[in-house]
């Protein structure tokens, strides 16, 4: 029987009530544990047919966003001929045209790279923001961590998507790709910073880190070697989610005219400008909203798959 | 009890001020003369100009700004717009249909969300909790956005069910947004309850209710779903503040006239009055569900109110 | 070896000898992603009225398995039922239909278990909790279910009853809160109750205590009393038979005081030198060496023999008895003793 098959007995074992679970002892998963996690967690991972799913669309969206010439099919986004303007979908031009006659294939495939742009750019920033506020406030406690909780508190209180509608509206920070990372991630960090220190409260409470402490081990030494490791788990879980979540919320910022401005290329413009012509040329809106979502899906797909296989409590 | 409330409201006060605050200072920070776009192509004479920016309070430091709006907004003054016409007027017209919506979205969240998720938790790897899993990722994956133009195209232009656009056909009018702007926590409560369920299926004490002998009907209902809804019912409870802040997307594709929308117009035409109050309005919704869920968790689970 | 403390006090109860519960090569496996687990391997035996039998062994060995598939409450899936009967008072329970068996929970047998917090549902009062038996089983109202609560915690001898009967579990002691339990299952006068380590979880004094209280229960309704420990400090106390189980079978089955005076199984024998005894403070205690048995893939032959210091192999051992190859079968070996170890004649040196 291999170690997996063991693991899967003993969990299943522990479910059936045939064993009485020892209290699970108290070392230091930066080692042992982790690396076993982590195996047993692509265990899972690999037989999951949801991420396998999610992987594949992932990278197709990665590929596209990086070589949109090679998925463009030879059309160039930006020459357009009036003549062509709605035409529906044919088998030369797969996605049709639209209004202004541009090769729609082509102007959504190019789309993908500001989407992409702006996820990896915003969910950074996120996480940056989540890892810092939240370490600081878990592991420092206290004062600090009152005032901390606080402000997250104060930032969750106000609708996502219209905060980061003001900031863009101010046109403080302009309305580029960065800018518009920048507003969503000012107001998607809060969740993050929660995960972070509920899992650092956590973790620190545990008997190795008492142990580190008792061997003169300094705060900075236990928070980066013991306590961090223990919170990958569930950031990397977060991270993958939110890149899908974020991509959504660029779409609809710019959807609403305050996200990317003409001439940039993004799905939310190509949404936009379609939605009047719903009745006349349904493709308009149809192609960008299913690449939009095959996208944001494959990374919610890909969340979905970690956080049952990081997470023994949620496995079917 | 008494103790925990008072305690939970102390808590939300600062959250309250700070928010606002947050909002306050985004838009009154924010370059541009709101004053001068008022004239358009025609500008305004200078003394018409100082009388705005002095009834504004536009030339205080910002805390004076923000601590006179607030002095003003304690005695039920939100202020008034730059056209003269009172922010609380535009609220209380807007107001009713934006609740509306999130009615009939919670409704169809807490229908359809609770019944798949019992149904799939029950019987795990069934069927139906299949079914449940992965429609449910499909409609977290789909952007309200994109949700909300093929509902349109679906069940309004191609089948013609539904009203599409505007209020004018009543409650018949709410259905296709209010589905819309439940569908992604639809799917979380359906996910949430199925979790629950299948848990506390497992519990020590559903156990205890079958060796009591007690009906299946008995063990599932009143001691697996009445334990299993109580995270359910406290998220479909916070989850009313958060759509009521949530609309802006769903009013704006479906032309609903409701306080999101007024709130996204008043934003692009730098009504600062008018986007601080709505949305200190929507933060003082979102801050007071989550009170009533504070208090309806120790209502439901003992255990927290006696601490 | 020394021996442990003989004295016992227990009365026959009323009733005593009568047969009412009858389990009869009960075999149970779970049917797992990665295979299938063999967690009650054909377990027979009888409870008389009055009698108390307890079961002895490790966790893991099936003990707690076969309690639950006797009251009809195993997780199916991934637990199957593959074999054997469970008569009470005379009918197969599991030839009846569901509806039958769920009335006997409760009236016939009843259960109490290891941990009562968790046992007990946390958003019900005591009382309620309590009362759903005569509610689910006579349709008493819920005012006199909750009369008849304060008279079960009376008995239970919970201080402060009708004060205490509306407060829920969390508000009280790990001992009260067994006591709890105690009520429920003992409410409708159960000719068997069967309790899954009822004080394991408990402090030494407060394990008396509830011990007491069992026995005492006992005596005055007469009804069966199945007990799973691995504590052979409580077993001693309050059994009358006790049956060690080993890789979901009985290895050795007998009076308490037979049994602890003189192991007939190398298993057994283990078991008693690894626990301290007071009159033998500086002797040395002898630990079971190696893992408790993998019941995916439980030890040809002798399920023990991989961790008996007895066993015989090969040449040594006598034809149709090597311990690696042969399953001994559970044998009489002297009057009133059962053991399933080949040379259990050796063991106990007759």
């Amino acid at each position: 029987m291999t170690d997996q098959q063991q693991a899967d007995l003993r969990h299943d074992e522990m479910e059936a009530g045939t064993t009485t679970g020892l209290a699970s002892p108290s070392v230091d998963v930066t080692d042992a544990r982790q690396n076993s996690l982590w195996s047993d967690a692509w265990g899972h991972l690999r037989r999951n047919p949801l991420f396998w799913i999610g992987a594949v669309l992932g990278l197709v969206f990665l590929l596209v966003a990086v070589f949109p010439q090679v998925f463009a099919r030879g059309a160039d986004p930006r020459s357009c001929s009036l003549s062509n303007s709605q035409q529906a979908p044919s088998a030369d031009h797969w996605f049709g045209f639209d209004q202004q006659g541009c090769d729609y294939l082509a102007n959504v495939v190019y789309g993908a790279r500001n989407s992409l742009l702006i996820g990896l750019l915003a969910v950074l920033v996120v996480l940056v923001l989540g890892v810092v506020v939240g370490a600081v406030s878990g592991f420092y406690g206290g004062l600090t961590d009152t005032v901390l909780s606080r402000l997250t508190d104060v930032f969750y209180a106000v609708p996502f998507v219209l905060g980061a509608i003001v900031v863009l509206q101010s046109g403080v920070i302009g309305r580029g790709v960065v800018a518009v990372a920048i507003a969503l991630a000012a107001f998607g960090w809060m969740t993050a910073m929660r995960l972070v220190r509920s899992q650092v409260i956590a973790v620190k409470s545990g008997d190795y880190v008492a142990a580190a402490r008792a061997m003169g081990a300094s705060n900075g030494r236990i928070l980066v070697r013991h306590i961090l490791p223990n919170a990958v788990a569930p950031v990397l879980v977060y991270t993958t989610i939110t890149i899908g979540v974020l991509i959504a919320a660029e779409a609809t910022l710019t959807f609403l005219g305050v996200g990317l401005q003409r001439p940039a290329i993004s799905w939310g413009l190509q949404i936009d400008a379609g939605q009047s012509l719903l009745r006349t040329a349904p493709h308009l809106v149809l192609f960008p909203s299913i690449v939009l979502t095959l996208t944001v899906m494959a990374f919610i797909m890909m969340g979905d798959a970690l956080r049952d296989a990081l997470d023994p409590r949620q496995r079917g | 009890m008494g103790r925990y409330v008072a305690r939970r409201l102390l808590l939300t006060i600062p959250v309250l001020i700070g928010a606002s605050f947050l909002i306050f200072a985004m838009v009154y920070a924010l370059p541009g003369d709101p004053i001068r776009a008022l004239g358009g192509d025609r500008p305004l004479a200078p003394a018409v100009v100082a009388q705005l920016r002095d009834d504004y309070n536009l030339d205080d430091p910002l805390l004076i700004q923000y601590a006179k709006y607030v002095g003003d907004l304690l005695q039920g003054d939100f202020g008034t717009d730059f056209r003269g016409r009172a922010v609380l007027d535009t609220i209380t017209q807007r107001l009713p249909v934006t609740i509306r919506l999130t009615a009939v979205a919670i409704a169809f969240e807490a229908v359809i969300g609770i019944i798949a998720g019992v149904l799939a938790g029950i019987r795990r790897n069934g069927f139906l909790d299949n079914l449940v899993l992965v429609s449910s990722t499909v409609v977290v994956s789909v952007p309200i956005l994109v949700l909300a133009f093929v509902s349109q195209f679906v069940f309004g232009l191609q089948l013609g069910l539904f009203p599409i656009s505007g209020i004018s056909e009543g409650w018949r009018s709410f259905l296709l947004p209010g589905l819309v702007l439940a569908a992604g926590s639809l799917a979380y409560v359906a996910r949430l309850t199925r979790t629950s369920v299948a848990e506390n299926m497992r519990a020590d004490y559903v156990r205890t209710a079958k060796a009591k002998g007690l009906p299946h009907r008995t063990v599932i209902i009143r001691h697996t779903l009445r334990n299993s809804l109580i995270p359910v019912v406290t998220f479909i409870g916070a989850d009313i503040g958060t759509l009521m802040g949530g609309a802006i997307v769903t009013e704006s594709v479906f032309n609903l006239p409701g306080i999101g929308r007024a709130v996204f117009d008043a934003v692009r035409q730098q009504e600062g009055a008018v986007v601080v109050g709505i949305v200190t309005l929507m933060v003082f919704f979102f801050i007071f569900f989550n009170l009533v869920v504070d208090v309806l968790y120790a209502v439901l689970d003992p255990r927290i109110r006696y601490d | 070896m020394t021996r442990p403390d003989l004295s016992k006090t227990s009365a026959p109860a009323p009733g005593a000898g009568t047969p009412v519960l009858e389990v009869d090569d009960l075999h149970v496996e779970f049917r797992t992603r990665s295979g299938v687990v063999n967690a009650v391997n054909g377990v027979s035996y009888t409870l008389a009225a009055g009698e108390t039998l307890a079961i002895l062994g490790e966790s893991g060995s099936g003990k707690s398995v076969s309690a639950q598939a006797i009251m009809g409450i195993l997780d199916s899936p991934p637990a199957v039922i593959t074999g054997g009967g469970i008569f009470f008072e005379g009918k197969d329970l599991l030839t009846q239909p569901a509806e039958e068996q769920r009335k006997v929970r409760g009236p016939g047998i009843s259960m109490i278990f290891q941990d009562a917090l968790s046992s007990l549902n946390p958003v019900y009062s005591v009382g309620f909790q309590i009362g759903e038996m005569f509610r689910a089983h006579r349709g008493t109202s819920r005012k006199e279910a909750k009369k008849k609560a304060v008279e079960l915690m009376d008995r239970v001898r919970i201080p402060g009853a009708a004060a205490r009967v509306d407060d829920y579990p969390h508000q009280f002691s790990g001992g009260m809160r067994q006591r709890v339990m105690i009520a429920m299952a003992i409410a409708l006068d159960p000719r068997v109750l069967i309790a899954d380590e009822p004080t394991t979880a408990l402090d030494v004094t407060v394990q008396a205590q509830v011990m007491d209280l069992l026995k005492d229960l006992q005596r005055d309704t007469g009804m069966g009393l199945v007990l799973i420990t691995h504590d052979l400090g409580v077993v001693n106390e309050v059994a009358d038979e006790v049956a060690v189980m080993y890789a979901g079978k009985i290895v050795e089955r007998g009076t308490v005081d037979d049994v602890f005076t003189d192991a007939a199984h190398p298993y057994t024998d283990g078991l008693m030198s690894s626990i301290p005894q007071l009159e033998a403070k500086g002797g040395r205690l002898t630990p079971i060496v190696g893992q408790p048995p993998n019941l995916a893939a439980i030890p040809s032959g002798c399920p023990f023999h991989p961790r008996c210091s007895r066993r015989r192999i090969g040449a040594e051992a006598a034809p149709g008895r090597d311990c690696a190859a042969d399953v001994p079968p559970l044998r009489l070996v002297v009057p009133g003793r059962e053991a399933a170890c080949h040379y259990s004649e050796e063991v106990l040196g007759v």
